[in-house]
C-alpha cells in the first residue's frame, strides 16, 4: 500500500518533476529515446502511482495490488522513471536504461523488470490482456484495479476494439483504462495518420464510463481517477488524458517531430537544468 | 412427341463441415475433447475454456454443460481471445482457448507469440480444423498451422492421431507448465489406438508397428491413415513399420534416430500439413543434424491453396488417402 507520507509529501507535482527528471537522465544513457512521450506521461504516472494505485513496493507480485499494465512497450523510459520514483526499481539502475545485461530494456518486458506486467510493444495487445485480467481477478474475488496505459496510436489497432467491446459485455467496472493523446506517433500527427476523433463517443459507444481530461493537469486527473475508482456503474472506465509531448522542457515541446528524439549532450545538460529550475515545492 | 424424363443425376458428395473422418463402419467416441476436459476441471478447479464463437464446433461445449461459471464464450474475436487467455494465465488460472487452427496461427499468431509464449504462459489452445479436415477450401484448410508455430519459442506442438490420443493429452499437457498448442480433432473422432499398446507420453514418438521394408514417421489422423496403409501393403508382400510422433515439439529426436538408422529402409513423414515446415522438414532436419543418410519421401499437402470438396475425394486428390499413400509408397520401393 502506498505509505501516507507517500501521498501527500513530496506533493504529486513533485512526484511528476521527479518522474520528468528520472526519464531525462535515462534518456541522457541512450541520446536518444521516446523522452518526449515520457515528459508527457509523467502527470499521469504520478497521480496512478502515488494517488490510485494501491501496492507494496517490496512485493512487486503481491496478489492485492492493483496491475498496471504498460500496453505501449516503447514508454517503458516513463514507467521505469515512475517504479524508480515509487521505489519498485533501485535508483542506481536508472544508467543502465537500454545497456546490454539491464533489467531496463528500451521496449518493457515483464521478464525483464520488477513492475513491469506485461510485455507491451507489439501494439494492441494490453487491452486484451487487461480483460482477460480483469475477469480472473473477479473470478477470485480479489477487489484490485486493472490499469491499462494505451497511446492514440495504439486506437487505430482493431483489438483494442474487440477488448473494448469485451469489457463492455461483460461490464468490467475492475478495469480502468488511461489513453495517452498526444496527438503524435511514428509518422506523424496521430488523428493525420487514422482520424480516432471523436474518441470518448467511440468508448462510450462500446459501453465504457468515459472521462476526458487535460493528462498534464494533476488535480484534474485526481478527480478523474477517484471518480473511475469509485463510481458504482457497472461499467470498465476510460480517462483519455490529453497530453502535450516533452511537457516541461520548452524547447523539446517545440520540436515539430518529437516522436523519437535524437537529443545533443549539450541539450540533455540544458534540459535538465530547466526541470532543475522548476522543481515544485 | 413423347416426353422423356430427365437423366438422374448422380448423387453429388459434399463439402459440408461436419464431416467426420471416420470411414463408414469405423468406431469413434464422440467430442473426446470436451469430456476430457470437463473430466480434467473436476479435480483442477483453476481450468477454465474459453472459446472465440466455436465452443460447439470444438466440443469446448461439453465442457460449458457441465462447468458453465468457468466457460467463457469471447465473441468472434481470436486475437482478444488469446489476450484475454494470456490475462487469464496471469492471475493463475489454466485457460483451455479454442478456435479454428486457421484463426489461430494465422489471425492471432503475434498475439499466441508476444502475450502467451514470449512469458510462457499456462495457455492451452486448442484448435479444430487442422490441415485438410474440412472441404471448405483455403480459408479453413490449416495446412500451415504447424509451419507457422514451429518457429515460436516455448510452444510445445501436439497432433493427436484420435480419440484416445486426445483423452490422455488433454491430462498431460494440463500436468505440462507452458503453453501448448492442440491440434484438435472434434466430433465423431476414430478410435484406432486402443487396438495397439500405446499411451500418450508428452515428447515421446510410440512405434506402433514394426516393419523391415519402410519406415512411416507421422501424426495426426495421418498416423491412422498410415496403420491402413500398412494392413494394405501386407497383401503386397511389403512391411512398413509405424512410427507415431504426436508431440511436434519438442520432437522425440531420439526415437526418430533410432529407428532411422536401421538400415536399409526408407524413411517416409507422412503428415497432414503442407509438405513446407511440418513434421517432415522437422524429420529430415533431424536426419542431417544427426548424420544418418537414408532415402527419405514426404507425404503431406502440396504447397498449394487446396481445392474445396469433399474430404475423401480431397484426401485420394492430394495423396493423403490410404489407397493413395499403398500406391506412393510401393513405387517408391
Amino acid at each position: 500500500m502506498v505509505e501516507d507520507h507517500l501521498r501527500n509529501a513530496p506533493s504529486l507535482a513533485a512526484r511528476a518533476w521527479s518522474i520528468r527528471r528520472n526519464a531525462v537522465l535515462m534518456g541522457e544513457v541512450q541520446g536518444q529515446g521516446y523522452i518526449a512521450q515520457a515528459l508527457g506521461i509523467s502527470d499521469v504516472l504520478a497521480v496512478a502511482y502515488f494517488h490510485g494505485m494501491t501496492y507494496r513496493a517490496e512485493d512487486p507480485h503481491w496478489e492485492q495490488r492493483d496491475r498496471f499494465l504498460l500496453s505501449i512497450g516503447h514508454y517503458a523510459i516513463a514507467l521505469y522513471a515512475a517504479l524508480i520514483e515509487a521505489g519498485i526499481l533501485p535508483r542506481d539502475e536508472l544508467e543502465s536504461y537500454g545497456s546490454d545485461d539491464s533489467r531496463l530494456p528500451m521496449s518493457g518486458m515483464a521478464s525483464y523488470t520488477p513492475g513491469m506486467e506485461i510485455t507491451g510493444g507489439s501494439l494492441g495487445q494490453g487491452l486484451s490482456i487487461a480483460v482477460g485480467m480483469a475477469l480472473g481477478l473477479k473470478r477470485k474475488k480479489n477487489p484490485a484495479f486493472i490499469y491499462n496505459l494505451l497511446s492514440d496510436g495504439e486506437v487505430d489497432e482493431g483489438a483494442t476494439w474487440e477488448a473494448a467491446m469485451s469489457a463492455g459485455h461483460w461490464k468490467l467496472d475492475n478495469l480502468i483504462a488511461l489513453v495517452d493523446v498526444n496527438n503524435q506517433q511514428a509518422d506523424g500527427p496521430s488523428t493525420a495518420m487514422l482520424n480516432f476523433e471523436p474518441l470518448a463517443d467511440k468508448w462510450g459507444a462500446f459501453g465504457w464510463h468515459v472521462q476526458r481530461v487535460n493528462g498534464n493537469d494533476i488535480p484534474a486527473l485526481v478527480a478523474a481517477f477517484e471518480t473511475a475508482r469509485n463510481l458504482s456503474d457497472p461499467k470498465p472506465r476510460v480517462i483519455i488524458c490529453d497530453t502535450k509531448m516533452a511537457r516541461g522542457v520548452p524547447f523539446l515541446e517545440a520540436r515539430d517531430r518529437n516522436h523519437f528524439l535524437r537529443v545533443e549532450p549539450a541539450e540533455w545538460t540544458e534540459a535538465l537544468a530547466i526541470l532543475d529550475a522548476t522543481r515544485p515545492a | 412427341m413423347s416426353q422423356s424424363s430427365p437423366p438422374q443425376k448422380a448423387r453429388l458428395k459434399t463439402s459440408a463441415m461436419i464431416a467426420s473422418l471416420a470411414a463408414e463402419g469405423q468406431r469413434t467416441k464422440p467430442a473426446p475433447f470436451g469430456h476430457a476436459l470437463a473430466k480434467l476441471a473436476e479435480t483442477r478447479p483453476e481450468v477454465v475454456g474459453m472459446t472465440a464463437d466455436l465452443g460447439k464446433y470444438t466440443d469446448l461445449h461439453i465442457f460449458g454443460q457441465a462447468h458453465p461459471d468457468r466457460y467463457y464464450q469471447m465473441g468472434m474475436a481470436e486475437q482478444l481471445l488469446m489476450g484475454a487467455a494470456s490475462g487469464m494465465a496471469r492471475e493463475g488460472f489454466m485457460p483451455f482457448a479454442t478456435t479454428y487452427a486457421v484463426f489461430a496461427s494465422r489471425r492471432a499468431h503475434d498475439f499466441i507469440c508476444m502475450a502467451i509464449a514470449e512469458e510462457k504462459l499456462n495457455v492451452k489452445i486448442a484448435c479444430a480444423l487442422p490441415g485438410l479436415t474440412t472441404g471448405y477450401g483455403p480459408s479453413h484448410q490449416a495446412t500451415d498451422d504447424i509451419a507457422i508455430f514451429r518457429a515460436m519459442p516455448n510452444l510445445t506442438i501436439i497432433d493427436p492421431c484420435d480419440a484416445l490420443d486426445i483423452e490422455q493429452i488433454v491430462p498431460a499437457i494440463a500436468a505440462h507448465d507452458g503453453p501448448v498448442y492442440l491440434r484438435l480433432l472434434r466430433g465423431q473422432v476414430p478410435l484406432v489406438l486402443d487396438e495397439y499398446d500405446y499411451e500418450f507420453k508428452l515428447g515421446q514418438a510410440a512405434l506402433l508397428r514394426d516393419g523391415g521394408d519402410a519406415l512411416i514417421v507421422s501424426s495426426g489422423f495421418m498416423t491412422m491413415r498410415a496403420l491402413e496403409t500398412a494392413k494394405l501393403l501386407e497383401a503386397d508382400g511389403v512391411s512398413l513399420a509405424v512410427l507415431h510422433s504426436p508431440t511436434i515439439k519438442p520432437l522425440d529426436v531420439a526415437s526418430i534416430t533410432r529407428e532411422a538408422r536401421r538400415s536399409g529402409r526408407l524413411v517416409i513423414v507422412a503428415e497432414n500439413h503442407s509438405v513446407i515446415g511440418g513434421l517432415g522438414e522437422a524429420v529430415a532436419g533431424v536426419l542431417m543434424r544427426e548424420g544418418i543418410h537414408c532415402a527419405f519421401r514426404q507425404i503431406g499437402l502440396p504447397d498449394e491453396f487446396l481445392d474445396a470438396g469433399a474430404l475423401p475425394t480431397l484426401h485420394d486428390r492430394y495423396g493423403i488417402s490410404a489407397e493413395a499413400m499403398r500406391a506412393s509408397i510401393k513405387g517408391w520401393l
